[in-house]
Formats: C-alpha cells, sequence, structure tokens
C-alpha cells in the first residue's frame, strides 16, 4: 500500500477498480464465488509486489495483468477434468448454409460497418456481452482463454484436456455464433446491401 | 472443392495457427472465388480485435461503471 502511487482518492478508485475487475472475473469464470477469490489474490499480489508506478493507469493495467494470470490458473486448474463436446450439436450450423455447405444467396457474410465507431459505444459492450453469455459453456471457455487471456493452442488443450482438433471446433464454433449473434444485433443495418 | 462451410472452419483455425499448404491453397482459391468468405475472413479480424479492445476496456477506464 505504501508504494501506491500518491495524489489519489483511494477508496474510490479501491471500489471502482474492484468492481471492474469482479465482473471481469466473473464473466470469465462464471463463479461468483471464484471471481472474489481471484480478484481478492490479484489485488493482494498487486500490493505486495508493487514497484513504484507512476500514475493509476499503469498500476490498474498491471493489476489486471495479474488477474487475466489469475484467471487462467483457475481456469487450468478447474479442467483438469476431460470436456465433453456431445453437448454440442453441430446442426444447428446446417441452417446457415444451404445443401452444398454454401452461404445461400442473401445470407452471405456481409462488412461489418465501423467496428471501430462501434466499440466506442457502450451500447455495443453490453451487446458483445450478452452475445458472449449466450455462448454454450465449454467453447465460450475456449475462446475466452484464446482470445482475452491469450493462450496458445498447446496451452489451452493441455488446461481443457482436449485434442487441437477439438479445440479447432470449439473455437470455430464460438466464432461462428459471436459473429453470427453481433451481425444481428448491431451491425445488421448492412445485410440488405449483399442480397 | 471447399465449401463455405469448410472454408469457415479453415479460417478460423488459420487464426490459431499455420494451416498445411494443401489448406492454404485450397483457401485461397475458394476466397478468390467467394465474396461470403472473404467478408467472413475480415469478421473473425474484427472478432479478434473487438475481443483484445473488450479486455483492454475493462483495464483502462476507470469512470465505467
Amino acid at each position: 500500500m505504501t508504494d501506491f502511487p500518491q495524489g489519489v482518492d483511494e477508496h474510490d478508485f479501491f471500489t471502482a477498480l474492484r468492481t471492474q475487475m469482479l465482473k471481469f472475473a466473473r464473466l470469465q469464470l462464471g463463479d461468483g464465488c471464484q471471481a472474489e477469490d481471484v480478484v481478492q489474490e490479484a489485488l493482494e499480489g498487486a500490493m505486495k509486489n508493487a514497484p513504484s508506478f507512476h500514475g493509476k493507469a499503469a498500476w490498474r493495467s498491471w493489476v489486471f495483468a495479474i488477474l487475466r494470470h489469475k484467471i487462467a490458473d483457475a481456469l487450468r486448474y478447474r479442467y483438469h477434468a476431460p470436456v465433453s463436446l456431445q453437448d454440442e450439436g453441430e446442426e444447428d450450423f446446417d441452417a446457415l448454409f444451404d445443401e452444398t455447405g454454401h452461404w445461400p444467396a442473401g445470407e452471405r457474410p456481409v462488412r461489418w460497418q465501423q467496428p471501430d465507431h462501434a466499440m466506442e459505444q457502450a451500447q455495443f459492450w453490453r451487446i458483445f456481452e450478452l452475445c458472449l453469455s449466450h455462448l454454450p459453456q465449454q467453447p465460450a471457455r475456449a475462446f475466452m482463454m484464446r482470445e482475452f487471456i491469450g493462450l496458445e493452442t498447446p496451452e489451452i488443450c493441455l488446461a481443457l484436456d482436449i485434442s487441437v482438433s477439438n479445440l479447432n471446433v470449439m473455437l470455430w464454433r464460438a466464432r461462428m455464433r459471436l459473429r453470427e449473434c453481433l451481425s444481428q444485433r448491431w451491425f445488421a443495418s448492412g445485410r440488405e446491401q449483399d442480397a | 472443392m471447399l465449401n463455405c462451410i469448410h472454408a469457415t472452419r479453415l479460417m478460423s483455425q488459420a487464426q490459431d495457427g499455420p494451416l498445411a499448404l494443401a489448406e492454404r491453397l485450397a483457401l485461397r482459391w475458394h476466397l478468390l472465388k467467394c465474396q461470403g468468405c472473404r467478408h467472413f475472413r475480415q469478421q473473425l479480424a474484427d472478432l479478434r480485435t473487438v475481443s483484445r479492445a473488450f479486455t483492454q476496456r475493462d483495464a483502462d477506464r476507470p469512470q465505467d461503471k
């Protein structure tokens, strides 16, 4: 605590930071208690070993970096048991393609208009979280390990105890669903152009 | 000949590691002809950008509730 940057309202800062961290951890762990634990550990770890950081932003980034590692550890530990792929049918994707496996006319993906602009809007992030929460659990975990925490294929396979081809299928499913959800709920306005 | 389902799988896989030469060539040929899949590939790239921004967003914005 003594290393904490000066001139900061510590109470407000920590309250806000803790809330953000909890939200982030809950989303990835899907478990409130475990989220509380990793946030607590990350904060304690950050306090204990903090070198001098100049300003809140640097400190916050560092705490979040620690939190990501804690979450990765928690996911690794949790997915010691084999993952079942059975609950994930593929039939739901058939509807996206025609009988020859091609995009049906009028359903072909179109370019997402102004993703940069979308990312500046709070409403977009609410939709993103909504889409994320609609993913089946296993593909969601795999996707978050890959894209949020930045783990590589071998690490995720080890953590989830699955083969590379199983992981590829999971990530494909997660991406298919997410792009479909975001296309419909946010980027839908461009859809007619491609008909 | 690659269909779009297979092409989307390969494009997803290419986000996580290199494809085999034959897969790369088949995909390239497919993308030459298929605008829908070219858009899909761009959407995958956007999805990655958005995901990274999402984690950074939590880290960088104190005012957000």
